[in-house]
């Protein structure tokens, strides 16, 4: 783990092939695209799927048209049964939180950036990295084939407890075949991202260029490496829970379901199982995973503000120990999803402390980003508007956690609206913004054409205050009792509080909507944008390095890179323009160069 | 447009803030022994949360205001203190912040969790299953009889499964669809799931607890005012989540053990 420097042997020769070059492709370059394709599929799958819920939420009995035509038994007459509306939550959250949440920033970005950043031509194992996409797609094509099956997909939530996850179609709609093909998805799903963590952990690690320390790696890089490290270890927990999930569907095992339970004046033949098993470790696995949602935003936040701001972070080393400290915690912390479910409340209590203590680092962060932009010459352009973004969308999300941590107060929260504006606040929205502010950044480098600046802008503007109108208003029904995941609002409490709900779906609609200008943006750039200059934000990294925009296949053009400096050598006095690139000999000293 | 922004976040910051503060959506009004504690422990984490809230947008807002768009030719500064000024700040303030709310929220747990019930609670047992709460009163000889889970018969009623033929502990069991308690009363509720996991939340006694399948949990309370209140599921368990819900009736002793009598009748 010393920077020896890399051999400049490419492990695979450049295709030539159209299956070899577009499909089956063992460049990260290519894969990374994919991932971002499969992501970009997945969050307008997605947010139609939001769009059914927030309808049927807002009106009850609303006829949506042609709805029937996905669903005969969901929405017989085009209006959605309290079944339907369950399972199109359950799909709504598990692909935005696995094929979205966990795919572009991490899996695109990072199979994208983290080699050309680190200074490497691909990753070691790129047999493996096809592998882990096309697992990743066979994923999600599993998962979606649970809508044409049967009595359709599950409706369990993305969270899956059992026993209703596990003892089978007794339980109802969806909770067969379907919840088998979710169990199934899932676990593969799992072994692409074991694949992947692999090939990010060591290109970190042994595939660094001469010079590239690790205190030489971007912010990007580190993110996506603190990532894999948990993706590694949350998915290898998460796995073996599918799989005996699947077990007790289809081989009569009672991993997660007790004895003496009675479905429809049955009793199940099970026995012995504990649900809250199932709780145990699928949070093991669910709160390191919002922080693999999250980080990786966090290190392309920081790298596209750096450029912007035209001066390093406050303190490079402060950002990465802190990704590093929520990492770690990560782990300690999952048991304040369970802080009412039947556990032992003194551990309750023990999980509230690390749980509180992780605001520590995220505070630290956000004061640092803050501290960074004080004296600093920030450029507004669309992708720094985004990071920005971010940081207030952190801050208002990060915020309420305040609340949920805390088991006394949970007692009131716990499974209301005030969770689910929570999560959607620092996921939905926060990360999200992490990829839309990559995407504006990075899309000259990937395409060698600039995004329509204007429509980025606007996109920006309706996105920002539009999910604030969405999510803020969540906190206020969790407030008033409003639980979650109920297809209607029918109790005497709660019927008062539709027309807020109306008011969300309204937002939600409209903020949608707002995202086609997005994908116009995208498309129509990517074949009739502006040329774009090699370095059109005057960065510093490696990747605004590459001879040409997109990289050729080895990346450098077969240049053996070497690098000088930390990757943030901005604020440079004494300099012709007022940044000195990662692998420039420019010798000029006038702020800390991390060696 | 530096500008526009930093008064956008600012703005969104404080209309977030106003509902809050007007009180606009708020739980229902408490009427229990310990609520007041959770109350108490909610109103102190908002104004924390809500100076944090606050302190952070108009700061971000701020420094984007005053250093977007600066002239060519500014130079760079640091902020003062530096980072490590912010890192200390952040383990000062916001550590002993949150260690406070931690162990300031202990007691309020703990009155929920680590008191055992009075020796002269009320014991009520529920039972919660798709998709439908149903109660059990001891009777007078103060036991409740056996559940047999083979016996559960919806059709016939037979909604705990107890056998009153051969069971003397049943034979006085009370069954009902509601759920009455006498005000001022500790009860002591017994609950266990036929089925899968439910939850039993009632927001106006600032209780919420997970059912457990194969485990029998215990929780207990003291409603202060009477009244009639819902007491809904929360844990999803199927399609017919959002109607799974029971009233709750806090009466007098009087009208309490007038109400038990009656029920008695119908079984």
């Amino acid at each position: 783990m010393h920077d020896a420097p890399a051999h400049v042997v490419h492990q695979h020769a450049a295709p030539t092939s159209f299956i070899r070059k577009y499909v089956f492709s063992l460049d990260h370059k290519v894969i990374g695209k994919q991932y971002y394709a499969l992501a970009l599929i997945a969050v307008l799958t997605g947010m139609v799927l939001s769009w059914l819920m927030r309808l049927h939420l807002g009106w009850v009995n609303l006829k949506i048209p042609g709805l029937h035509l996905l669903s005969a038994s969901g929405a017989p007459g085009d209006v959605m049964t309290p079944e339907y509306y369950l399972q199109l939550m359950t799909m709504h959250g598990t692909i935005m939180v696995f094929f979205v949440l966990t795919t572009a920033p991490f899996a695109a970005f990072g199979n994208y950036f983290l080699p050309i950043q680190v200074g490497a031509e691909d990753m070691p194992f790129p047999r493996f990295n096809m592998m882990s996409f096309w697992v990743t797609f066979t994923a999600f094509l599993v998962l979606i084939s649970s809508f044409f099956v049967g009595d359709g997909p599950t409706l369990a939530g993305w969270t899956q407890y059992a026993p209703l996850s596990a003892v089978g179609a007794a339980a109802g709609p969806g909770q067969g075949v379907g919840e088998v093909l979710w169990a199934s998805a899932i676990a593969i799903f799992c072994v692409g991202q074991l694949l992947g963590s692999l090939n990010f952990i060591t290109t970190t690690l042994d595939m660094r260029t001469k010079g590239m320390s690790l205190w030489r790696l971007p912010l990007s890089a580190w993110a996506w490496f603190i990532t894999s490290v948990m993706g590694l270890t949350a998915f290898a927990v998460l796995m073996p829970a599918c799989i005996l999930l699947i077990l007790d569907h289809v081989a009569g095992t009672s991993f997660f379901v007790a004895s003496n339970l009675v479905l429809n004046d049955q009793l199940q033949p099970h026995s012995g199982g504990s649900t809250l098993l199932w709780q145990h470790l699928f949070w093991f696995f669910g709160h390191p995973e919002v922080y693999i949602a999250i980080v990786p935003g966090m290190g392309v936040v920081s790298h596209v503000l750096i450029a912007n701001m035209r001066r390093p972070m406050l303190s490079h080393r402060v950002i990465v120990y802190s990704m590093g400290a929520l990492a770690v915690l990560s782990y300690m912390v999952y048991g304040h999803h369970m802080f009412v479910s039947g556990m032992n409340p003194f551990s309750s209590l023990a999980f509230s402390f690390p749980t509180l203590i992780i605001t520590i680092p995220s505070t630290i962060l956000v004061l640092i980003w803050i501290g960074s932009l004080y004296g600093s010459k920030l450029r507004i352009n669309a992708a720094s508007l985004f990071a920005l973004g971010f940081i207030s969308l952190f801050i208002s999300g990060g915020v309420s956690g305040f609340f949920l941590a805390q088991p006394s107060i949970d007692i009131m929260l716990h499974a209301t609206y005030f969770v689910v504006g929570h999560f959607h606040l620092v996921m939905a929205v926060a990360a999200i913004f992490g990829i839309f502010a990559g995407t504006y950044f990075w899309f000259p480098k990937v395409t060698g054409r600039m995004m329509n600046e204007t429509l980025g802008r606007i996109h920006f503007w309706l996105t920002f205050v539009g999910a604030y109108c969405i999510f803020m208003p969540f906190h206020y029904l969790g407030i008033a009792g409003n639980v979650r995941r109920y297809q209607a609002f029918v109790d005497d409490y709660l019927v008062g509080l539709i027309p807020l709900h109306r008011f969300i779906t309204v937002a939600a609609l409209i903020t949608g909507v707002v995202q086609f200008i997005f994908l116009y943006n995208l498309i129509h750039s990517g074949f009739r944008g502006e040329k774009a200059p090699l370095n059109p934000w005057q960065a510093t990294s490696l990747e605004w390095s590459t001879p040409s925009s997109p990289p050729p296949f080895d990346n450098f053009g077969g240049r053996h890179v070497v690098v000088y400096h930390d990757p943030y050598q901005y604020g440079i006095e004494g300099a012709t323009d007022d940044y000195v690139m990662q692998d420039s000999p420019a010798q000029i000293q006038s702020v800390r160069d991390e060696k | 447009m530096g500008k526009i922004l930093a008064v956008t976040i600012i703005l969104i910051a404080i209309l977030s803030a106003v509902p809050i503060v007007m009180h606009t959506w708020v739980a229902p009004a408490d009427v229990s022994v310990h609520g007041h504690l959770i109350d108490e422990q909610m109103a102190e984490t908002m104004v924390e949360a809500g100076i944090a809230f606050l302190a952070g947008q108009i700061l971000l807002g701020l420094f984007i205001w005053k250093f977007s768009d600066v002239k060519p030719g500014a130079r760079i500064k640091n902020f003062p203190g530096g980072a490590m000024g912010l890192v200390i700040g952040a383990f000062l303030l916001v550590g002993t912040e949150v260690l406070a709310l931690g162990v300031f929220g202990v007691k309020a747990w703990s009155e929920v969790y680590f008191q055992p019930p009075a020796a002269n609670a009320m014991p009520i047992q529920v039972q919660a299953g798709q998709f439908a709460f149903y109660f059990r009163y001891p009777g007078p000889d103060g036991k409740f009889g056996p559940i047999h889970p083979e016996l559960i018969n919806e059709g016939t009623q037979n909604l705990f499964g107890l056998d009153q033929d051969h069971d003397p502990a049943s034979k006085d069991d009370i069954v009902t669809a509601e759920m009455a308690i006498p005000v001022n009363h500790e009860i002591h509720l017994l609950m266990h799931t036929k089925d899968l996991g439910h939850s039993f939340y009632v927001p106006a006694l600032r209780v919420q607890q997970d059912f457990v399948p194969g485990l029998d949990v215990s929780l207990h309370f003291t409603a202060t005012k009477t009244g009639k209140y819902e007491i809904v599921c929360t844990q999803l368990c199927g399609l017919g989540h959002y109607n799974m819900k029971a009233y709750l009736e806090v009466m007098s002793e009087a009208d309490f053990a007038s109400w038990l009598k009656q029920q008695a009748t119908n079984q």
